[in-house]
């Protein structure tokens, strides 16, 4: 008899599914979730808190989740725009997954939420393999980390629906060559959007909450090459037109 | 490290195929990861050692197959190996219209059980 059996099942297909999943539970509700993945240090909390208070200012109803391995720092610090906010503990894990999120969005996501933020665990590698249903992912990288990041860690920069370059007021102290920046993320991911913020002087904020509104919208969100390829043979189609893979 | 979550999955998945072909034994797991699924193939090979401990796959070997990451420009027709750091844009027209044919795989291909058959198979999974 034969002793090997044919699989052919995606690793992550019990993640992929929950993503698809709460995606569409949540497009249903109007709510559009937005996943935000950079090194740590590179300024995501402080973007993210600056479009917190401008969303609040707008009076367009958001809410964040904020993902670490320790202390509610960061949530302490987004609540402070008035927004709904929770921190998530990853008891060590290096990044978030579908499941992990769940069982906090019931009974704490509000209806009539438009976004829900999720500032992942400050990680370039692991975060990048997880779809957390979101319709938008931003991937952040500051001034001061170097232009060659995009190449150093393609498949966070090469699975981006939009790219932002953050810390922007310290570009020149810091010689960033946006040039060589900008040409390092089409490498990895062409006709990528990168747009330039500074939490601190306030250049480039609210860009992110219109992206983040205009794909809720039902505006085309940019489909990174990266996400045309299959992850795994045989089941699923190659080139799916609608849902990211 | 997110290998030990992935070598997790692979563990759950298997044990479940397990059960479903009334198998209690595996000896090995074929997995097949592209050049750009985010996975480090050694990293894996540890970290499933460690998530098979106590399980049906105890001492079940991981055989990885790596897949090259290979894309296509839609308007031109060039194929070419992107290589790592990964080059997605065209090197021949460098047109921005291109598309992955390879290279995101993260699969399960095929599991080898271990042990004795079983005669009495509890196969619902077809």
């Amino acid at each position: 008899m034969c002793r090997t059996v044919d699989l052919r099942q995606a690793v992550l297909a019990r993640n992929d599914d929950d993503a698809r999943r709460l995606r569409a539970e949540l497009a249903a509700r109007g709510t559009a979730v937005v996943n935000l993945l950079s090194s740590p240090g590179s300024g995501k909390t402080a973007l993210l808190e600056a479009e917190l208070v401008l969303a609040r200012d707008r009076a367009v109803p958001v809410a964040a989740l904020t993902a670490d391995l320790a202390t509610d720092n960061d949530a302490l610090r987004l609540a402070r725009s008035g927004a709904p906010v929770k921190q998530v503990l990853t008891d060590g894990l290096c990044h978030l997954e579908t499941a992990m999120l769940r069982g906090h969005l019931d009974g704490w996501l509000a209806p009539g939420t438009r976004l829900l933020f999720v500032e992942n665990v400050g990680n370039l590698v692991c975060p990048a393999s997880y779809d957390l249903g979101e319709s938008l992912r931003v991937v952040l990288a500051s001034v001061t980390e170097g232009e060659d990041k995009p190449l150093k860690y393609p498949t966070a920069f090469g699975l981006a629906n939009l790219v932002l370059v953050t810390k922007a007021d310290l570009a020149a102290p810091a010689g960033f060559d946006e040039a060589a920046f900008r040409s390092n993320v089409a490498r990895v991911n062409p006709g990528v959007e990168v747009l330039l913020t500074s939490a601190r002087t306030g250049q480039g904020v609210g860009t992110l909450l219109e992206r983040a509104l205009a794909v809720l919208d039902g505006e085309p969100v940019h489909r990174p090459v990266m996400a045309t390829a299959p992850r795994a043979t045989g089941h699923e189609h190659p080139h799916p037109a609608a849902d990211r893979t | 490290m997110h290998e030990m979550s992935i070598a997790a999955a692979i563990v759950e998945q298997v044990e479940r195929a397990a059960r479903e072909h009334g198998v209690d034994t595996v000896a090995a797991v074929r997995v097949q990861i592209g050049e750009l699924a985010g996975v480090v193939p050694a990293a894996l090979d540890f970290c499933f050692e460690l998530a098979c401990a106590e399980t049906l796959l105890a001492g079940a070997v991981l055989q990885s197959e790596t897949v090259p990451a290979r894309a296509r420009c839609t308007p031109c027709g060039a194929e070419w190996d992107v290589g790592m750091p990964p080059e997605l844009g065209c090197p021949d027209c460098a047109g921005s219209r291109t598309e992955l044919l390879t290279g995101r795989e993260l699969q399960i291909l095929a599991v080898e059980w271990g042990g004795r058959p079983v005669d009495a198979r509890a196969d619902q999974g077809g």
